[in-house]
């Protein structure tokens, strides 16, 4: 197992790049310590996939360096990077048995055959696959040939990280839960330092120690969920973590007080810096329906089962609020307020204002 | 209720008449020649089951046969493997991919008698550019119209030159259809390419390849145009396929009845073998 270090990492799909719009993956520049579990979030396109191509090696990054506990990986081909990867669509040996599966990487490394033995029998029985040992690979379910992806990759024990291209696209719902605390479990087990790569907030946040939320090419914050959900450092963070996501809002800003439409609202903080768009955020977990805030139109409520999310109309904007209990009726007028320690003017989507110790 | 009605035999109805007339009515009047005698005057006399007997005793047809399953294999041990290696040799994207294609599709584009007598003045000596090269540059003595071996190998190469590009459009079919995540994960299994090969390309690959054997078994099993062109069926009778015969019987003798029996044998072959060998090659699948 190793550490993963990205230093200055910059790539283009252009012999040429000028700007930085040239460029799919914009500098990145982390540390992800050994063990750890890792998620890389972002929507489509957003160049995590090229970020985790780079990492394994299946792509040359333009600039900068990837260092394994400190040895610079960056020109070395995939199979001589020690890693593992899962795949978006299970990637298995059809004509091989489950057995054959596992043993196949270990096999092609020339390890004996009573070490090969004993690690898949680990491995099977780490992913409950023991009584399908035998059975061809090719008539597995899905959720069971992606695990044996995920075998072929943790039977190795020189691994040094172990990566997730979107794993459980191909599978059905009620087995995706199943898979992901699975997931979790083996990386407790064997403590390999993962990669994780979604889309998918859930995956995101259940799976790892820590998030890298991406958008555009750039990294936007990294963070554990709890720090993601609670003071997103971007507009984009709070929009894309939480459902639904924070509500973005026009706002002008001076000293601790911004004000929305002709509202005013007390922030977490003081206002930094000059200039650029000024915007309000809150979660619509921090928005309350009590008195003594601003009047609001309620459009519509949902009922989304543990809690019901109230869409309200301030003029001409939209904004939600989670509540709990006791939803007003559409139509009827309500009172709102924001949690002051929740609510943040954000500058051109970046954060803008200083949290209160 | 469930309401029934017949009405679907209607549509079926073309189907089953366009059927009747291009395979069934013709093959019962090769049924019906098969156990006569015919005359002139459409005179015709029962034989019975005498003309297969006659045929399967005859050596004239067991030479031809054996002549026919030799030259079969031959061009399948050829061309399956000639066409998966060029096949896999083959861009799968850029600039040549077309190039390629194209290329590779042209023989098939030639109809089949222009390559027999392509394939005939190439390898005449004295006059082919291919005769004159071998005897006269190279010094080997190479006459196909008197060397049994010499007309042999040609009929061979023109077969694996016309239709090997047969095999390698069906495999490189199936071998752009194999998405790039197998081979990475074969790259970082530590997998060599004798095991890329193995392991994913030609299990990815098989359902074409079977399709691309019993395509060319049954072709070359029936072959007739090309070697007749070219060869005639000689020096002699060395190169009388099993089809070149039939002709030679049903239009060269017009011995009707013997050579009706003759095709129902050799179309009984011909499916016997192409069954066998789709039941041997997908076998693994219903496991």
């Amino acid at each position: 197992m190793a550490e993963v270090a990205l230093s200055h990492l910059k790539h283009s799909y252009m012999a040429d790049p000028s700007g930085p719009d040239d460029y799919a993956l914009k500098e990145i520049d982390v540390t992800w310590r050994d063990g750890g579990a890792y998620a890389l979030l972002g929507p489509s396109g957003c160049g995590k996939s090229t970020l985790l191509n780079i990492i394994s090696g299946l792509l040359t990054p333009s600039e900068g360096r990837i260092l394994f506990d400190g040895r610079d990986v960056t020109e070395l081909p995939p199979d001589q990077r020690n890693i593992a990867q899962v795949f978006q669509f299970p990637v298995i040996y059809d004509t091989m048995t489950v057995r054959q599966n596992l043993a196949f990487p270990l096999k092609n490394r020339g390890v004996d055959p009573a070490t090969i033995e004993r690690r898949v029998a680990e491995i099977a029985e780490m992913l409950d696959v023991v009584p399908m040992l035998d059975t061809r690979a090719a008539n597995l379910s899905p959720d069971n040939k992606q695990k044996i992806s995920m075998g072929r990759g943790l039977v190795r024990d020189d691994v040094n990280v172990v990566m997730f291209d979107e794993p459980l696209t191909v599978i059905d719902p009620h087995l995706k839960w199943k898979l992901r605390s699975k997931l979790k479990e083996l990386h407790q087990r064997v403590r390999a330092t993962m990669i994780y790569v979604t889309h998918d907030q859930t995956e995101a946040l259940t799976f790892a120690d820590e998030v890298v939320v991406m958008d555009l090419g750039e990294v936007v914050q990294i963070g554990t969920p709890v720090e993601l959900f609670e003071r997103p450092q971007h507009t984009f963070v709070g929009h894309f973590i939480g459902s639904p996501g924070m509500n973005i809002l026009p706002c002008e800003a001076a000293g601790d007080r911004a004000r929305f439409q002709v509202h005013e609202i007390v922030l977490e903080g003081p206002v930094t810096g000059q200039g650029g768009t000024l915007t309000l955020g809150v979660r619509p977990e921090h928005v309350g329906l009590a008195p003594g805030g601003f009047p609001a139109r309620v459009a519509k409520v949902s009922d989304v089962g543990r809690h019901y999310v109230v869409d309200a109309m301030v003029g001409d904007a939209r904004l939600k609020a989670v509540i709990d209990h006791n939803p007003p009726e559409p139509g009827s007028e309500v009172s709102l307020s924001f949690r002051p320690d929740k609510t943040r003017v954000y500058r051109d989507g970046w954060i803008a204002t200083e949290a209160r110790a | 209720m469930r309401t029934e009605n017949q009405k679907a035999w209607f549509f079926v109805l073309p189907v089953l008449i366009l059927v009747a007339f291009n395979a069934l009515v013709p093959m019962m009047t090769v049924v019906n020649y098969s156990v006569q005698e015919t005359f002139g005057d459409n005179l015709f006399f029962w034989q019975g089951l005498d003309w297969f007997e006659q045929i399967l005793r005859s050596e004239r047809f067991q030479a031809a046969l054996g002549r026919q399953f030799l030259f079969t294999a031959i061009i399948l041990l050829i061309e399956v493997p000639l066409g998966i290696i060029i096949a896999l040799s083959m861009p799968r994207k850029g600039f040549w991919v077309p190039v390629c294609l194209v290329l590779m599709a042209l023989p098939m584009l030639i109809p089949w008698n222009v390559v027999g007598a392509m394939w005939n003045i190439f390898a005449l000596p004295k006059i082919g550019m291919l005769g004159y090269f071998i005897n006269d540059v190279l010094g080997i003595r190479y006459d196909m119209t008197q060397d049994p071996l010499a007309a042999w190998i040609t009929v061979i190469v023109m077969d694996v030159w016309h239709w090997t590009s047969l095999v390698v459009l069906l495999c490189y079919a199936g071998l752009v259809s194999i998405p790039d995540a197998y081979y990475q994960a074969a790259k970082i299994d530590g997998a060599s390419p004798w095991s890329v090969f193995r392991y994913i390309q030609l299990p990815k690959m098989k359902t074409v390849l079977t399709i691309a054997i019993l395509l060319r078994f049954m072709d070359s099993f029936n072959i007739y145009t090309e070697p007749f062109v070219l060869t005639g069926g000689g020096p002699g009778n060395s190169t009388t396929l099993l089809s070149i015969d039939l002709v030679k019987i049903a239009l060269g003798q017009f011995d009707l009845g013997p050579a009706a029996a003759m095709s129902l044998i050799y179309f009984a072959i011909t499916l016997l073998v192409s069954w066998v060998f789709y039941v041997v090659m997908t076998k693994d699948d219903q496991k």
